[in-house]
């Protein structure tokens, strides 16, 4: 690709992008949220279109139009947010677009021949998949699998993966990255989006880091280990602070620094909790959790094993089946959020956009949604709107809201300015307890930086605090005690210095380690070939 | 080649959805008693102990089935009863559609003893009634499918069936041709079904909204030409001629199902022909399969190089034609001429048997002529002086259609993006 230019109204998303990948390699794509990694890729697979640049492959101009001219030319790619129709059967969702069909023009399906092709591409690249079952019924791995054989049965030459660990164990992670290196060695070329250092540094051959659009040339950075070939990537070695500090544009902190945490007394105490989910299906199942005044406890686990409905419970947004939850010694079930809220407890919510924010409000009205009806914001007629945009003007500064104005929309800004508006809002009432969900997610490093160390902050100042995450370095980073959550229950509360090996297995559901030793996997993957 | 097993533990312990005991079975069968007990206590007591006949022609001549009218009553009622007990003790998952089907039959044929106890019912007259009153609405409502099942929300029915009575009136009545007039009924159908779907995809207007103004706008124009232009002029621009009626030799002689299916009209078979076609197509054709894609995971389709909006045009435009012929109906087969709002919330009942039959053909036609059946019956006990209001079976489409989306009927589904237009990111 080159001079590759996207734009998005004033936004540029990608601005003379260079990038070339080489036949049988791993090249990874890395780059902070919003970087405009996704977008480059998009216009290689034909769902955007560059308003400047060209695309070339085998060194020849190419202009995709759609998705379509992208896999004729032997494109292929694997999207974040699985492109899987989910009541459909897993040879189904692999025949669409590329069916075989009988009966010349009334398309009638040969559903053998599709079965059996996929059948073929799964085993000639080893990943075990059921061609007759429902897509819903898949756990997240299954899916990524049945996406990767989708692709390759379209017969690709260069396979991009975008984010394809964010909703992986550690474990998925490592047999993810095994199958690239060998779709590699095939000759495959894969592109590999991501933000993960230590994915990176374990699978790729080259890297191009992205930020802000533009692609970071190693000239600029001398330290950098040069790059074998020409263009504009580093090479593997490169360390991991270095590639952290060229996505950022500066030196960035990765480990959040803190010192030994002092617990007082019991604020949160949960007993025997149990929660269903929307579908009535048992979300939380009989968990006991204690978070005390002055301690960060962080909820690992895979998204999907019950930690949103967990969150919800203690917020009162969602209804109990049994068991008890204090604040205090206060029972917080029945209470009604309001209550709950002004009951100081503090509440970042893991969809900003829909919980989080009112979008089309301005910054200064969403950091008093919850405190509006007092004084001396307003009270139970009127809003004071002199005090509301006093207290934001603070605020912006204190907390390093980069806006022009506290009036302007909260939907102008960045991620991580709408995140550091949340956190702005939430802190700024005196707190016994704090939950933060997913609290950095679509926040970059800056940012994530900043609100690590607010939540750290006001874990010192004697809140107990309960931090929720599927990214397992920021669980342990935050936290000084760390539950694993698997399918509702908490499996084991750990110290967050246990290795992340061993964490991760607690995130697959392993009680004790050899459950889920190598050996299981080999022997469950022997049953499903069988199976077949 | 390296073989890499990515066999995770998340597929070694399989988890097992939770079963309520209220499940779906055990909730019909709640209903399924509680209607028995009704047919058999309330509607056994009120029945006349006097014969019912149930005549297999066309009068009250021939041959019948008779039966003492409370003892039916009462016999079916229990029967009733006994299909509810077999699903409440939840054994018989399998057969739950077979039963509740039986269950319903049963309900239906208790008050029917109750109310022919001491008269006849016609047979034959009835099912051809109920087919007649129904074939409307399966055309209208395979036009739903078409639609829907791609994502396009189909509210403009009503409106289609108008511009398509309208067109055959007119067309038909100017080109002395009943089949000009069917061809110009699809045109009208068709007219609406691009409105509708230039708004809707083109446009991204709301589709409900989209909906209800094309079906005031189809009953505004229809209605005004119909004043300014066939109401004076009625012998000139309104008698279409009337679709005739087809008997196909040796199947027509079959009893009660013979004169019922195989002496009708064209368009009678089109509507049951069309079923299984559907069917199959959604099925087992590739334009199936994108169809559905399109109208669950618009985007899933889009990566794959699947157009989603084209798709949906044809699939809007296909709707448009064939609930255009529906319009036909009742025109140049029912009553012969145009009338203002002649359709009387058809369109919507059609709608109501496309949400009813869960988004699918047969469902559709089923409930259709449940919906047909309701609509002849009801007709049949004012004709007979029942003390039933009539206007309690009439009801009947809407309070099926509150059931089934309330969901007392276990899950109606939509497809997941009906409704929703397509935007590419």
């Amino acid at each position: 690709m080159r001079g590759i230019t996207k734009r998005f109204g004033d936004l540029v998303a990608n601005d003379h992008i260079d990038i070339t990948v080489e036949p049988g390699e791993v090249h990874a794509l890395l780059g902070e949220n919003g970087a405009g990694k996704s977008t480059l890729m998009n216009q290689l697979y034909g769902l955007l279109q560059p308003d400047e640049g060209e695309i070339l492959v085998d060194g020849e101009a190419k202009v995709f139009r759609s998705p379509r001219d992208a896999i004729a030319a032997g494109i292929g790619m694997v999207h974040q947010h699985f492109m899987l129709v989910p009541v459909f059967t897993v040879a189904e969702n692999i025949a669409l677009g590329a069916e075989d069909v009988r009966g010349g023009p009334l398309g009638i399906l040969d559903r053998r021949r599709n079965r059996r092709d996929v059948l073929e591409t799964s085993r000639k690249y080893g990943l075990p998949i059921d061609p007759d079952a429902l897509v819903e019924n898949l756990p997240v791995g299954a899916q990524q699998r049945v996406e990767i054989v989708k692709a390759l049965t379209r017969e690709v030459d260069l396979l991009i993966l975008d984010e394809p660990t964010a909703v992986l164990t550690p474990q998925e992670t490592d047999e993810l990255l095994g199958v690239m290196r060998s779709l590699a060695e095939t000759g495959k070329s894969i592109v590999f989006i991501t933000h993960k250092l230590r994915e990176v540094k374990a699978v790729a051959d080259r890297i191009t880091v992205i930020r802000r659009g533009r692609t970071v040339a190693p000239s600029n950075h001398p330290a950098a280990a040069l790059d074998r070939t020409e263009g504009s990537a580093f090479s593997p070695d490169t360390s991991e602070d270095e590639l952290a500090a060229l996505m950022v544009g500066r030196d960035v902190n990765l480990e959040v620094t803190k010192t030994p945490s002092e617990p007082g007394r019991e604020v949160l105490k949960i007993s025997g909790l149990v929660v269903d989910d929307d579908r009535g299906v048992r979300a939380v199942d009989g968990i006991d959790l204690t978070v005390r005044a002055g301690e960060v406890l962080g909820v690992a686990g895979v998204q999907g094993n019950g930690q949103t409905e967990l969150v919800e419970a203690i917020m009162g947004l969602r209804g109990i089946r049994a068991g008890a939850m204090e604040l205090d010694n206060e029972s917080l079930a029945g209470m009604g959020t309001k209550k709950i809220l002004s009951a100081g407890v503090g509440y970042i919510p893991e969809d900003r956009s829909l919980d989080g924010v009112v979008k089309e409000f301005s910054v200064a009205e969403n950091l008093v949604l919850d405190m509006y009806d007092r004084p001396p914001f307003g009270n139970a007629f009127k809003l004071n709107p002199k005090a509301i945009n006093e207290s934001a003007r603070e605020r912006v500064t204190q907390f390093d809201i980069r806006t022009s104005s506290a009036e302007h929309a909260v939907s102008t800004l960045s991620g991580g300015n709408q995140q550091k508006v949340v956190v702005a809002r939430e802190m700024s009432r005196p707190l016994r307890l704090m939950i933060a969900s997913q609290p950095t997610r679509g926040v970059d490093v800056g940012s994530i930086e900043f609100i690590h160390n607010q939540i750290i902050h006001e874990r010192d100042s004697g809140t107990a605090v309960l931090v929720v995450s599927s990214e397992l370095e920021e669980v342990c980073g935050l936290a000084d005690r760390v539950a694993v959550m698997y399918r509702g229950r908490i499996l084991a509360v750990v110290s967050p210095d246990t290795p992340r090996e061993e964490i991760g297995l607690l995130m697959a559901g392993a009680t004790s380690p050899a459950q889920a030793s190598p050996d299981a996997a080999q022997e469950a993957a022997a049953q499903e070939e069988e199976s077949e | 080649m390296s073989r890499v097993s990515t066999a995770t533990v998340d597929e070694v312990a399989v988890v097992a959805a939770p079963d309520p005991f209220w499940n779906r079975e055990r909730r019909l069968g709640v209903g399924i008693t509680v209607i028995g007990l009704l047919a058999t206590f309330v509607f056994g007591a009120l029945a006349e102990s006097k014969t019912a006949r149930f005549t297999l022609s066309a009068d009250a001549s021939g041959a019948a089935l008779s039966i003492n009218g409370q003892v039916g009553t009462i016999l079916f009622g229990l029967f009733t009863v006994a299909v509810g007990v077999i699903m409440l003790t939840g054994k018989a998952r399998s057969w739950q559609t077979l039963l509740l089907c039986l269950g319903i039959l049963a309900f239906v044929l208790s008050f029917l003893c109750w109310q022919v106890a001491g008269k006849f019912m016609p047979l034959v007259d009835t099912l051809d009634g109920s087919l007649e009153y129904a074939l409307p609405l399966i055309l209208g409502a395979l036009a739903g499918v078409l639609g829907e099942r791609s994502g396009v929300v189909n509210v403009a029915i009503e409106g289609q069936f108008l511009m398509g009575a309208f067109g055959a009136a007119l067309v038909g009545t100017l080109a002395t041709s009943v089949w000009a007039g069917l061809v110009s009924a699809m045109v009208g159908g068709l007219i609406i079904a691009a409105m509708l779907a230039v708004l809707a995809i083109r446009y991204l207007v709301d589709q409900v909204v989209v909906g209800i103004v094309l079906n005031l706008f189809a009953l505004g124009i229809t209605g005004f030409l119909y004043e300014r232009l066939m109401q004076p002029n009625a012998l000139k621009y309104n008698q279409p001629p009337k679709m005739p009626e087809w008997k196909i030799p040796g199947l027509a002689e079959i009893p009660v199902i013979g004169p019922v299916l195989f002496h009708t009209n064209l368009l009678v078979w089109l509507a049951l022909i069309l079923v299984p076609v559907i069917h199959f197509a959604l099925k087992n054709t590739r334009w199936g399969l994108r169809t559905r894609a399109v109208g669950e995971h618009p985007t899933a389709a889009d990566t794959v190089g699947v157009r989603v909006r084209g798709l949906r045009y044809v699939n809007v435009l296909l709707g448009g034609l064939v609930a255009g012929a529906g319009g036909a109906y009742f025109t140049l087969v029912s009553t012969g001429a145009f009338n203002k709002n002649m359709t009387a919330g058809a369109g919507f009942i059609a709608l109501a048997a496309l949400i009813f039959g869960r988004w699918t053909p047969f469902g559709a036609l089923g409930a259709a002529l449940f919906f047909g059946f309701a609509q002849k019956l009801a007709y049949y006990l004012s004709v007979a002086g029942s003390p039933v209001p009539n206007q309690f079976l009439n009801m009947l489409p809407y309070i099926a259609t509150i059931v089934a989306v309330a969901g007392l009927v276990g899950r109606v589904r939509a497809p997941a993006a009906d409704g929703v237009p397509y935007v590419k990111s």
